[in-house]
């Protein structure tokens, strides 16, 4: 019996040896050389780490406190003093810009966790169980989908009162089908692997398949989608605060901003100018990083996220 | 085909049915009675003994089973008559028909130049792949889905409305009053509306064109010596514009989700200005009625972009 086993491990080396497959390619280098392989990728990722750490050490790198109200200088323009100038209220410009990295942040991450994980478990429902149940939440879906995003956002935080939790509950769930839609797509093909066959065929139950075996495969395309989205939402929560249903004042977020400065645009253009620089910025960032990881995960996504 | 266009009918029918439901029982989320609401709002609630509460509420049905009262709104809503906009003192039916023209007439003009411009640019940028086309396209194709579009309002109207004074910088006219000033006042509130789709459109159509030349019809289309422009015209240009088609759903929505943002900017009396003025004046009758119209929209054009979509590429109808 041993011997049998010795020469098995002896053939398959030898196979191995003269096998015409390509030399492995470790999964992990191969991605790291295609992620950065492009500039604007990693300029991408230097944008979202800097932005990360922004956030986080706000409170020791903005020079003012942020909602610091000085009416002796009020709407001064760039100096050394304030680099970006202050706002109507006399409230530091570039102590409030590095504040708002929080809420752009904030709203960006949580939006995209809500509508990740209710959008990934009625999708793996759906895709996985048919049937009804694939018709009920699907339909559902097309019918948050049959408003336009920021309209169906829009709508939901004006019912629930606005402010920062309300909006990001809309945002929520106005992102929800897109996750939704891709993780029925997805369980629907990875549903016909062999290996799935395979456990129901063991007598796994279904929770476990949908878990332990759907969703790790569908995960790369699920990152890549994330990852664009949460640019997108960013960039939805800053319209949403520009419109003044998001942060209530003094709290500091880019959209609102904008609109604050909007009345002093002939003489602080900066006012407006900057937080709408940095919400480009940052929604830029995540798409760079979204593409990149796009390319090096699954090229074979290109053009369908 | 026939059986197709029904089915996409049919469709949109139950997708409308479904958006009635959802704006009806969101607005029933709201906290509190909506009469009380109502009542708060017009004459101040210390004032209301409860009979004359009670006579109310049944005068406007609302004692009734909330599936009743459902039905009776949908009826209502059909016959135009969407209730009565206590901010603007005003019937909302013939509110929204006062601003719907103006919102419809931008946003279609928009998504107009956005598929021109966008599939133009797009086919420029991959039959000159890496020239300097596609050097200018790729890269500003990536700036126009990022910039935030209320924000590129207003540094359009800081260059060309206060600087240079091209343009004036906000407002709306009718193109049938004063054509002229109109057409100045909605170049950049549509140059707003249209640059997400542009770019997001071109991007689609850079990468599904280059998908299509790489095909064995466009080789043999060479090798028979055909010209570089009906190759272009004939065979590159209606192949790769299947995929794109495929999203116009998402492009026609784009355009009228930031109906609500530049309407705003511009200060234009359309559905999104109307509907972001009446969130702040509480008014939740046109609130509804405005979200709702936008869905109207929604499901409208999708069931257009899906009809042509079956009839562009046969596929689609058998699939």
């Amino acid at each position: 019996m041993v011997k049998r086993v010795e020469i098995i491990v002896k053939n398959h080396t030898i196979a191995n040896d003269f096998s015409e497959a390509p030399p492995r390619v470790s999964e992990w280098r191969r991605f790291r050389r295609v992620f950065f392989q492009r500039r604007m990728v990693i300029f991408g990722l230097a944008i979202i780490l800097l932005t990360g750490f922004i956030a986080v050490f706000a409170k020791q790198l903005a020079p003012y406190d942020p909602y610091d109200q000085d009416m002796r200088s009020t709407l001064l323009q760039p100096s050394e003093e304030h680099l970006l100038g202050t706002d109507a209220l006399g409230r530091d410009t570039l102590s409030r810009l590095l504040y708002g990295t929080r809420t752009a942040l904030l709203a960006g991450f949580s939006v995209v966790g809500i509508a990740v994980v209710i959008g990934v478990m009625l999708g793996l429902i759906a895709g996985y169980f048919g049937g009804i149940a694939n018709i009920i939440i699907m339909r559902a879906m097309d019918v948050l989908m049959g408003f336009p995003m920021l309209v169906l956002a829009l709508f939901i935080a004006a019912l629930l009162g606005g402010g920062i939790h309300n909006v990001i509950i809309a945002l929520g769930i106005s992102a929800l089908p897109g996750y939704a839609r891709v993780m029925h797509g997805l369980t629907l093909s990875i549903r016909e692997n062999d290996y799935v066959l395979a456990e129901q065929a063991m007598g796994s139950r279904n929770s476990r398949i949908m878990l332990a075996h759907i969703l790790p495969n569908a995960l790369p395309p699920m990152i890549v989608l994330i990852t664009l989205q949460l640019g997108f939402i960013i960039l939805a929560e800053a319209g949403l605060s520009y419109l003044g249903i998001g942060i209530k004042p003094p709290g500091a977020a880019w959209g609102s901003m904008v609109n604050d400065g909007y009345r002093y645009l002939l003489s602080n253009p900066m006012l407006s100018f900057a937080p709408g620089l940095s919400i480009m910025l940052v929604v830029f960032a995540f798409n760079m990083v979204g593409d990149g990881l796009r390319d090096a995960l699954d090229p074979r996504l290109r053009g369908l996220l | 085909m026939t059986t197709y266009i029904i089915q996409r009918l049919l469709w949109a029918l139950v997708i409308l049915i479904m958006l009635t439901l959802l704006v009806f029982f969101a607005m029933r989320l709201l906290p509190g009675d909506p009469l009380l609401i109502y009542v708060a709002q017009s004459q101040g609630l210390a004032s209301m003994p409860p009979e004359a509460l009670a006579k109310l509420r049944a005068e406007y049905g609302l004692d009734k089973p909330i599936m009743v009262q459902y039905f009776n709104w949908v009826g209502n809503v059909v016959r135009g008559n969407f209730g009565t906009s206590i901010y603007f003192h005003e019937d909302v039916g013939k509110l929204l028909l006062k601003r719907f023209p103006i919102t419809i007439y931008l946003g279609t003009l928009s998504f107009i130049i956005a598929t021109i411009v966008g599939t133009l640019a797009g086919l420029l940028a991959a039959l000159r792949r890496s020239k300097l086309a596609d050097q200018i396209v790729t890269p500003l194709s990536y700036i126009g889905i990022t910039v935030p579009i209320f924000w590129l309002g207003i540094l359009m109207i800081y260059l060309f409305g206060l600087k240079l004074r091209w343009l004036p910088i906000a407002g709306y006219t009718s193109p049938l009053d004063n054509f002229w000033l109109s057409t100045r006042q909605i170049i950049m509130p549509v140059i707003c509306l249209a640059i997400a789709d542009i770019a997001a459109l071109s991007r689609q159509m850079r990468s599904s064109v280059l998908e299509v030349i790489r095909q064995d019809y466009i080789r043999t289309a060479w090798s028979k010596g055909l010209q570089e422009s009906s190759i272009v015209m004939r065979h590159v240009l209606k192949n790769s514009l299947i995929p794109v088609i495929t999203l116009m759903g998402i492009a026609i929505s784009l355009i009228f989700g930031g109906s609500v943002l530049v309407e705003t900017v511009f200060n234009i009396p359309g559905i999104g200005r109307l509907m972001v003025q009446s969130i702040f004046a509480q008014d939740y009758v046109v609130v509804q009625s405005c979200a709702l119209v936008f869905g109207i929209i929604i499901v409208l054009t999708n069931l257009m972009v899906d009809i042509s979509y079956g009839w562009l590429d046969p596929r689609v109808r058998y699939g």
